[in-house]
């Protein structure tokens, strides 16, 4: 095991493992340069709008087109009518409609396309299409989804997913008891990039479509169902991803670009601006909780009991696997003996909600890390020493009796973040470390400083017998006299650096330089999604497997060619080396003009279902852990926050690049800190009221402080390298640090996320 | 879309009132959003940044004539010691993109009661200066300009000029807040300014009416009570009473970016925490 601070040495060295390669975009994003998917372009081209509902729920009655087609410009206006394959899509269940057919079911629903040689023309157009609604009554209270008189969002009822989870004693005595009910309400992936993409026909009743997406191959299934077209006829290939965090795991652009440019013959690009964005993605879950724990005097935690609400909105999207992060891992990394979850995944007509960066983790860890607060208090403990004394350890039993059978080190995460230094007192002299900064709202007055702690564990991978696999291939080849190796992979470059890494990989596999990686397509094997911290482990698992099988079959021709044994033969520096570090040949020489190209479908551990009257069961492949420490200054008076520091400790099993690892960090961070302080898509009547920049607001960097952070790398040894998901931890068990510090500065319970002015000044 | 550019002020105006249809166009910082979005499709735009007038400021008694197209940068380097109000003001403008483009006309053309630029506007007891080619020109209180939500007294024939705002003869404030520590609209503001020469005081509100509004009876309450002569520590009941008179004065509504009652709340404590520095800073420079 190491500890490494942030300062990591900031040299690329060769570019292997461990080491702080660059990234091969870097450049050109800094520089503005990137193709993003909003720059695709095609000659030729058309674009393609969206026509909404604007109701939450509303019968069609009749959609008239004629007026909308009849403007100069237009190529084509669809209706749910010109849906050529079954009109549905979804990431589990396939349950939304492409274009709402007969009724819509939440407020920016779908329901026309047009497409026009101008995306104005075509704006325009849309407005022209007369859609007769019958308003229906609309169910926007999760709480009474579930009631027998509530408005039935889809045959068979309003429940998504119910996970029921015993286990030990029913109900066990305790001598301490905390409970509490906290709400989180619903926050937005907010990428930068809004989605976009471009569908090109290929004139034989097939399409290439370019997009902006997190996992290549569900949404070519998807498209494909959509289209009533086979996988061969439809190929998907990356654009430029401009940040994703669970927003792109479901369709927006995709079938309805494909849809215009088979009936145009012409390509067809489609790009959301940001109000439409907020239309065109689902959101994370707002979460209804009702905690309790029970402990003994000293606070060894007895029992853990838990009733979660998740409104999953219009449609299933991810809601049943939300559900199921929620209650496996809704108690979170500590010991119980006795434990009772219930948690509802429902419909309403509320906007759609799904994947997001923690999913479902972070709902749940403002109820848990509040509680563990609340029970500290209790039993007259501070807030490490409970965290520390109930932290899950090696070895231990979780709360669907999986064995955690590597690295779990709660307590010294948390030590390590108490340990770090506190910071000073705010400069009196620089408004902008105040609450409030330059609105000039305060010399100090109402200023009161609080310390807040929460530590979390995290699922990586998919979960709960989930076939989770990547595939990879890897072609080493002489170009211009030097080995090179191409890394190719359906796997979705979100920002994260997962194309880096992909190179350090084949880099220290091959012991060549220069590696490319080829553009994420539909051409080669599924990779999975770029999601649930996953492809560090997973497509890097397979890049390194395939990179075997290539090196295997290279040192099998240098044996051959040499004359020699296999064995102990290596690739570096590229060049054939004897075990003993002696050059035998270059690499140049033993490919000569053949390529050596391998495809490779790599797995994880298998995982497995829960029980459905237990919930008990191996559920998860690996489990991320970590610590946050926030310290904050709050105007008592006026409700204001000003974070002063937000310090961390993770373990990452192992840092395949440090510096991308501590970007994660401090990107989950702020993350989980927007909720905490300001991030929420507000929803009133099934109706969003901030679809915007403007209100819906995300931390600027006066509010976001530089950050402490420590990495630790406890290798996980059933893990490619070791390595451990790093992308959601932090945005899980920072927000809840921040508002235990925003609760000890203003003494108010703060029990509904994120934390407004109000509630901080009760008025 | 028409793109008018005048180079001169009579250029400007004559085009104002032959093309009633095109937008006047400042920093752009309102203008073009609108735009982006299809809130607006002006059949024209006039472009007012050539018009050299409009971008200077100069004293005129003891008042500086503020030309409409000065941005908040330069109010910030150039006006902080003798507006300092609006300096304060200015300061909480966006980010620094929109300071260096945004206008103190732009802001009263919007006339959104957000705008940060009115509240301090109004408790200096600025003038709005309005020009038209075929009246010329009027000056009005400020007060007097909103008419309504987003709505002014500007006449579709004229531009605004300027605005004349006195030197400030004692400190003034400006408090602001938001949900997050910059870049964002004020839920609701405050400027106080004393005028310790004619020992009265000014107020404005933001974002807690349909339009900026002063908060008269606070200010005749402290005009009267605050110990001019002698100018001893403020009573912190006074202070108190300050605050909740300009609560008082505001009309808020609740809405996506806060609640009436937390604009009203909040009104009281920067008010009353305003006029406490204001008139900590008249002793202390006494
Ligand atoms: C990201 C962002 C952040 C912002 N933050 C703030 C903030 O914190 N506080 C705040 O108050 N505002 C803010 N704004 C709004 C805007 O910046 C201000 O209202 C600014 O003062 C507008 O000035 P401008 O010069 O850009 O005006 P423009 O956009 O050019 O014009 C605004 C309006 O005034 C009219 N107009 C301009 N000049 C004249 C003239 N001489 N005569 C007649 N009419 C005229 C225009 O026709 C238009 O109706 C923000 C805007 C953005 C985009």
């Amino acid at each position: 095991m190491t500890a490494t601070t942030t300062a990591a040495p900031a040299t690329t060295g060769t570019g292997r493992i461990g080491e702080n390669a660059v990234r091969p975009d870097g450049t050109l994003k800094v520089t503005g340069e990137f193709a993003y998917a909003s720059d695709l372009w095609h000659d030729d081209m058309v674009w393609g709008v969206t026509l909404r509902s604007p109701h939450p729920h509303a019968r069609i009655r009749g959609i008239d087109v004629a007026e909308a087609l009849a403007v100069p410009g237009v190529t084509a206006v669809l209706t749910a009518d010109d849906v050529p394959g079954e009109n549905a899509f979804g990431l589990e269940h396939a349950d939304q409609p492409v274009l709402a057919a007969d009724v819509v079911r939440y407020e920016g629903e779908p329901v026309a396309l047009v497409a026009a040689d101008h995306p104005e023309t075509a704006r325009r157009a849309a407005r022209r299409i007369r859609v007769d609604y019958e308003v229906l009554p609309a169910l926007t209270d999760p709480l009474r989804a579930l009631d027998g008189d509530a408005p039935q969002v889809h045959p068979g009822g309003n429940l998504v997913r119910h996970l029921r989870l015993r286990r030990g004693e029913p109900r066990p005595e305790a001598p301490v008891v905390v409970s509490l009910d906290v709400e989180v309400g619903m926050q937005d992936q907010a990428f930068l990039g809004p989605e976009s993409g471009l569908a090109v026909p290929d004139g034989e009743g097939g399409v290439d479509l370019y997009v902006a997406t997190q996992w290549l191959h569900v949404d070519q299934r998807q498209v494909c169902l959509a289209l009533g077209l086979p996988p061969e006829r439809v190929r998907l290939t990356l654009a430029g991803v401009g940040g994703a965090f669970g927003g792109r795991e479901d369709l927006s652009v995709h079938v309805h670009a494909c849809l215009l440019a088979l009936r145009t013959g012409r390509p067809v690009k489609m790009s959301y601006g940001r109000e439409e964005s907020f239309y065109g993605h689902v959101h994370r879950h707002p979460a209804w909780m009702t905690y309790e724990f029970g402990a003994e005097r000293d606070g060894t935690l007895v029992h853990g009991r838990a009733r979660t609400v998740l409104d999953g909105g219009a449609y299933a999207s991810s809601t049943a696997a939300v559900v199921g992060n929620a209650g496996t891992l809704g108690l979170g990394p500590y010991r119980f003996g006795s434990v009772e979850v219930d948690v509802y995944g429902v419909f309403t007509h509320n906007p759609p909600c799904g994947a997001m960066r923690g999913f479902g983790c972070v709902q749940t860890a403002f109820a848990v890390e509040a509680l563990m607060d609340r029970l500290a208090e209790a039993v007259g403990l501070d807030p490490v020493e409970i965290r520390r004394r109930n932290g899950l350890r090696e070895g231990d039993r979780n709360i669907t009796g999986q064995v955690v059978d590597s690295a779990a080190p709660v307590a010294e995460l948390v030590e390590r973040v108490a340990a770090m230094p506190l910071p000073p007192p705010a400069d009196p002299g620089d408004p902008r470390a105040r609450p409030g900064a330059v609105g000039n709202t305060t010399r100090g007055e109402g200023v009161r400083r609080g310390v807040g702690y929460a530590v979390t564990y995290k699922n990586v991978g998919f979960s709960e017998g989930f076939d989770d696999y990547s595939t990879a291939r890897v072609r080493l080849q002489v170009t211009a006299g030097e080995p090179v190796a191409a890394v190719h992979t359906a796997a979705a470059e979100v920002g994260q650096g997962l194309v880096t890494v992909q190179q350090q990989i084949a880099r220290t596999e091959l012991g060549v330089d220069r590696v490319v990686v080829v553009p994420a397509d539909t051409s080669v094997g599924s990779a999975g999604s770029t999601s649930a911290s996953r492809q560090t482990y997973v497509t890097g698992g397979a890049v390194r497997a395939a990179c075997e099988a290539v090196r295997a079959a290279v040192l099998r021709r240098a044996a051959v060619a040499l004359d020699v044994a296999v064995d102990g033969l290596r690739l570096d520096g590229g060049k054939v080396l004897a075990a003993d570090g002696a050059v035998l040949a270059a690499l140049a020489d033993v490919l000569g003009d053949d390529a050596v190209e391998e495809t490779v479908e790599w797995r994880h551990r298998p995982t497995h279902a829960i029980d459905p009257e237990t919930g008990q069961g191996d559920a998860h492949v690996q489990f991320a852990f970590s610590a946050h420490r926030a310290v904050v200054d709050v105007d008592v008076e006026l409700g204001l926050v000003k974070v002063v520091a937000l310090d961390t400790a993770q373990d990452v099993g192992r840092a395949l690049n440090p510096d991308a690892v501590v970007g994660q960090i401090h990107g989950g961070s702020a993350q989980g800190l927007g909720l905490a302080l300001m991030e929420e898509v507000v929803v009133t009547d099934g109706h969003v009221r901030n679809p915007s920049f403007t209100d819906y607001l995300l931390p600027t960097v006066l509010d976001m402080p530089p950050m402490r952070v420590e990495v630790l790398e406890y290798a996980d040894p059933h893990a490619p390298y070791g390595v451990r998901g790093v992308g959601e931890p932090p945005t899980i068990s920072s927000g809840p640090a921040v508002a235990a510090a925003v609760r000890a500065a203003c003494g108010r319970p703060l029990t509904r996320l994120p934390i407004r002015p109000e509630h901080i000044t009760g008025t | 879309m028409d793109f008018l550019q005048p180079a001169t002020w009579s250029e400007a105006l004559a085009l104002r009132a032959e093309r009633p249809d095109a937008l006047p166009l400042a920093g752009g910082t309102d203008v073009m959003v609108d735009l982006t979005f299809d809130r607006r499709r002006p059949a024209a735009l006039l472009d007012l940044t050539r018009v050299p007038d409009l971008q200077e400021w100069a004293l005129e008694g003891d008042r500086v004539r503020l030309g409409a197209g000065v941005p908040y940068a330069r109010v910030l380097t150039e006006l902080a010691g003798r507006l300092p109000g609006l300096a304060i003001a200015a300061r909480t403008v966006g980010s620094p993109q929109i300071r260096t483009r945004g206008t103190v006309g732009g802001n009263l053309g919007s006339a959104s009661p957000a705008g940060d630029a009115h509240p301090p506007l109004l408790a200096a007891g600025a003038e709005v200066e309005l020009a038209s080619a075929a009246r010329g020109t009027r000056r009005l209180p400020v007060a007097d300009f909103f008419t309504g939500p987003k709505r002014s007294a500007l006449a579709a024939d004229e531009l605004i000029a300027a605005v004349l705002v006195p030197v400030a003869a004692g400190p003034q404030q400006f408090c602001k807040v938001g949900t997050r520590n910059a870049m964002v609209i004020a839920v609701t503001s405050v400027a106080v300014a004393l005028h310790p020469d004619r020992r009265a005081v000014g107020t404005g509100i933001g974002s807690a009416a349909p339009t900026p509004r002063r908060a008269p009876k606070a200010e005749q309450l402290v005009a009267e009570e605050l110990d001019w002569a002698g100018r001893t520590a403020l009573d912190d009941g006074l202070a108190a009473e300050f605050g909740h008179r300009v609560a008082a004065a505001a009309a808020p509504i609740d809405d996506v970016r806060g609640s009436a009652a937390y604009r009203r709340h909040a009104l009281a404590v920067m008010a009353r925490r305003a006029l406490t520095w204001a008139w900590d800073d008249l002793r202390r420079a006494a």
